[in-house]
């Protein structure tokens, strides 16, 4: 019997799974799919949000401002990388300078430090490539960016090597019982005995609420689609650019990202499920407004392109709370953007807040919270290289030619919290496949050391769980 | 740290040549490295015959091609290190690198010969639209997966692109059992070779849609589907042409890319016309005592021609190694009108041997000409009765014509 499982391992699930193995409390992870992070928190822009732009009031304001100055640290405990670029909220027209007056009266109101109306030349100072239609910026020096999917890993893995238990392919259908003794199942025969849920399901989150007969929690579905350039392109631009807010919405951005590639996106579209295809709309449509954003956008460097499905809620705020029908369990749901700053707030909150009131939180004496980077060679100094290869040789073997990455790493990957038992899992851990080649050439090698390492056939090795072999069968 | 005269990076077949052509060229002391565990790069996943027909006259496989350089190679006291990977190029020729025996290592050249072939262009660089499931392979990815590995990657089959690898994949892939439904290609042409179109298409009745597109892929897990469409002269989809089918695979072949990360990472100057270096006629890049050849300098259609051109910049690194640097006295050569990509780029007007251009055409023409000019002046005319971007143009100018130029030279396709 666990004390409290969580449903869903994308950031918040795991924010919140990190943040109570600090305690003495058998946790666990349900996760539908093969690995963690597979939804909403693998595939968004990765921005540590200053905190401006939420209601004033609201609790997306509350978390994100808050979140914001705790993720430095939270990123550094993982081994995250977290880059402190600063924002900058483009306006293209004296209209637009008025709205970047009221955004920087919120972001006051909100909390947020040092914001600060740039004129033309500042902002090109500060992004040469800016287009020559933009007339001012707010800039907003907290603001950051971190990786979204290396974060949500990292906070399950470090809360998994202080003891939490993740079970993987669980796809909850029904949850049993009362606050002290839930039975949660899987779909296809699983079950998992619980003193109490949290619930954060991301896109089915509402499902999920409907289980406990929480019918009031309503969520929707926005789809956004991405491109992504070569980090050759990197220092296209340095800051996270937004267009100012209108009324149509937030447009999209255009930003470094912590390995130096350049994002671009998102999109926003309504949709009913958690479809995750692209369109050519839809990248057109990215593909335009980045060019309104700058000038000489490097596409010729684009290396791949995806889209994620966000969740948000009727409120159009978070939503966290105790159920209002059914003691014991709690609801992490319709966390769209800010969602990802605001994790490590959320995850204080609900454990002090929340779950504070169910158990008797008693700090563990041997909890760890260091967890060091999957990779992480070859940042390494020459000398720490070889002092590594010497005992480890497989380390001196590099699989991944357009990132660096080396046997030693992948292996590490699949073996270590959270294990990676696909390609897509390993590829998210370490970047073997990440870069200019998109796998091409180190697919068939990252697939056979997965094969080696977990001791199965190459047939059953999977690019991202049941159902998506890579290969089918041996040749005549 | 070690000191060689000669590293050549990479050991496929540019880097086996240029060795062998260096060391009987009078250089002694040369290193090979390689990241894969043996030589012979790409050609040792290219079982199907046609590797030789100009240089040897015969039709081999591509590990029978490799083999015949790789045994010339251990004739000589060439040293090689397998499963070692180049990690960083400096212009004083100092290259570092990393393997599982000696750790991290830099190597001092005295020249260096780049020879790191190319890569595939991906799915993802074309924003194809749809979703990302399993199934979704560059060819070359899947030609490792069924020729060496053993493996099929999938059973049912679109393949899009009609480079030379993409056609020999809809072969390779029937033989093995697979139903290849189609091969798209967004131009009016293919890119591969004509001998391929006809022997792996046509002899096995693949269809080729010219001016087709993949618009949307399919499938959650697996692939399960392509939705193809016809394009316009902009290349862009025509609504209602869209055709579907079921499938389980899709095959990317759609152009190589030489890998120049090391060569950009030296501060060499590249062409973005080949994405390769920028070389002169002996194959040196604007670094002195750099030299590149095969398929990181340009991509070709045929191994003999890059055998031929690693030949050339072995001999011309032995030569820099033996009697130093030399004065170069050189005009430009510019691809004109209807030319996509010239290499050389720079030729030394001075010399006394002949210099051959080699050279692609920017689309299909028929009875067209050949001009390779210096301002006014016409060096070289020559007619051609059909010319395609798919393979490779050359054009011989003889010493005594390299006297003939007093500047740049542009080469132009005319009367197209």
């Amino acid at each position: 019997m666990y004390d409290l499982t969580i449903i869903g391992g994308g950031v918040i699930g795991g924010s919140i799974l990190r943040n109570l193995s600090r305690y003495d409390l058998k946790i666990c992870l349900l996760e539908k799919e093969d690995d963690v992070c597979m939804g909403q928190s693998k595939a968004n822009s990765g921005i540590v949000h200053a905190g401006f732009d939420a209601a004033v009031g609201s609790l997306k304001a509350k978390f994100n401002v808050l979140g914001n100055e705790m993720m430095p640290d939270f990123a550094k405990e993982l081994g995250v990388k977290y880059v402190n670029n600063g924002s900058l909220v483009v306006a293209f027209s004296f209209e637009e300078m008025k709205t970047l007056e009221e955004l920087r009266e919120r972001g006051i109101k909100n909390g947020v430090k040092g914001l600060e109306i740039l004129d033309r030349e500042e902002l090109v100072n500060k992004e040469p490539n800016i287009s020559d239609e933009a007339v001012g910026a707010l800039f907003a020096p907290t603001g950051g960016i971190v990786c979204p999917y290396e974060l949500t890993i990292a906070a399950i893995g470090n809360a998994m090597d202080n003891g939490a238990v993740l079970i993987t392919n669980f796809d909850v259908c029904k949850i049993d019982g009362e606050f002290g003794n839930f039975t949660v199942y899987s779909q296809d025969g699983q079950k998992v005995e619980t003193k109490a849920v949290i619930n954060c399901a991301g896109l089915g989150g509402q499902k999920i609420a409907e289980l406990v007969g929480d019918d009031y929690i309503k969520l929707g579905g926005r789809k956004g689609e991405y491109i992504l350039l070569d980090r050759e392109s990197g220092d296209f631009v340095s800051h996270t650019l937004f267009f100012t807010p209108t009324a149509k919405g937030k447009g999209i951005l255009v930003s470094q990202t912590v390995d130096k590639n350049i994002i671009l996106g998102p999109t926003a579209e309504e949709v009913s499920d958690g479809d995750t295809s692209t369109s050519a709309d839809g990248l057109n449509s990215v593909i335009e407004k980045a060019n309104k954003m700058c000038k000489n956008v490097p596409l010729y460097n684009t290396i791949t392109s995806f889209a994620g499905v966000r969740a948000y809620s009727d409120r159009h705020d978070f939503i966290i709370e105790e159920s209002k029908n059914k003691k014991g369990v709690i609801h992490c749901v319709g966390i769209e953007s800010p969602g990802l700053t605001s994790a490590p707030a959320i995850a204080k909150y609900v454990t002090e807040n929340l779950v504070d009131k169910l158990f008797d939180l008693r700090e563990k004496k041997d909890f760890n919270p260091i967890r060091k980077p999957d990779y992480f060679f070859k940042n390494l100094s020459d000398d720490e290289k070889n002092e590594i290869i010497k005992t480890s040789p497989e380390y001196g073997h590099i699989i991944c030619r357009c990132e660096q990455i080396t046997e030693g790493e992948i292996i590490r990957a699949v073996k270590e919290n959270p294990p990676a038992k696909n390609i897509d899992a390993v590829k998210r851990r370490t970047r073997a496949g990440m870069g200019r080649c998109q796998g091409g050439f180190c697919q068939p090698q990252v697939a056979e050391i997965i094969a080696e390492t977990l001791g199965i056939p190459l047939t059953e090795v999977t690019k991202s769980g049941k159902g998506s072999n890579l290969v089918l069968e041996r040749t005549k | 740290m070690m000191n060689y005269d000669i590293v050549v990076i990479g050991g496929g077949p540019a880097g086996l040549a240029a060795a062998i052509s260096a060391y009987d060229s009078g250089a002694k002391n040369i290193l090979i490295l390689e990241r894969e565990d043996k030589l012979g790069g790409i050609l040792n996943q290219c079982i199907h015959n046609g590797f030789g027909l100009t240089r040897f006259k015969e039709s081999l496989s591509g590990p029978e091609y490799a083999y015949r350089f790789i045994e010339e190679v251990k004739n000589r006291d060439i040293d090689v290190f397998l499963n070692t990977t180049v990690i960083s190029l400096s212009k004083d020729k100092k290259v570092t690198a990393i393997n599982s025996e000696n750790g991290v290592f830099t190597v001092k050249a005295k020249a260096i010969i780049l020879a790191m072939g190319c890569r595939e262009r991906s799915r993802g660089a074309l924003n194809i639209a749809g979703s990302r499931p399993a199934g979704i392979y560059s060819a070359g990815t899947a030609q490792k997966y069924v020729n060496i590995k053993g493996y099929m990657p999938g059973k049912s089959v679109v393949i899009l692109g009609s480079g030379d690898i993409g056609l020999i994949m809809a072969r390779r892939m029937t033989l093995e059992g697979a139903k290849v439904h189609a091969v798209c290609e967004i131009m009016p042409y293919s890119s591969g070779l004509k001998r391929n179109i006809v022997q792996c298409l046509d002899d096995f009745g693949i269809p080729l849609y010219l001016n087709h597109t993949i618009t949307k892929i399919e499938g959650k897990e697996r692939v399960t589907a392509v939705e193809i469409s016809e394009v316009d002269e902009k290349r862009k989809p025509i609504k209602g042409t869209e055709m579907r089918f079921e499938c389980d695979t899709v095959l990317f072949s759609v152009g190589l890319i030489p890998e120049n990360e090391l060569t950009k990472n030296a501060g060499i100057s590249l062409s973005n016309r080949t994405r390769g270096a920028i070389v002169s006629q002996n194959r040196e890049t604007d670094v002195p005592g750099i030299f590149a050849c095969g398929n990181v300098l340009h991509v070709h259609d045929l191994v003999d021609f890059v055998s031929e051109e690693s030949e050339l910049a072995g001999k011309s690194a032995a030569d820099y190694v033996i009697n130093g640097e030399k004065e170069h006295n050189s005009v430009n050569c510019i691809n004109g009108k209807n030319i996509s990509y010239v290499l050389p780029q720079k030729i030394d007007t001075d010399l006394e041997e002949n210099v051959k251009v080699f050279f692609r055409v920017s689309g299909t023409f028929k009875n067209c000409t050949f001009k390779l000019s210096c301002g006014d002046k016409v060096i070289i005319e020559r007619k051609k009765k059909i010319a395609v971007p798919g393979e490779m143009e050359t054009l011989l100018i003889t010493s005594d014509k390299l006297k003939e130029i007093d500047g740049d030279l542009t080469l132009s396709l005319e009367g197209a």
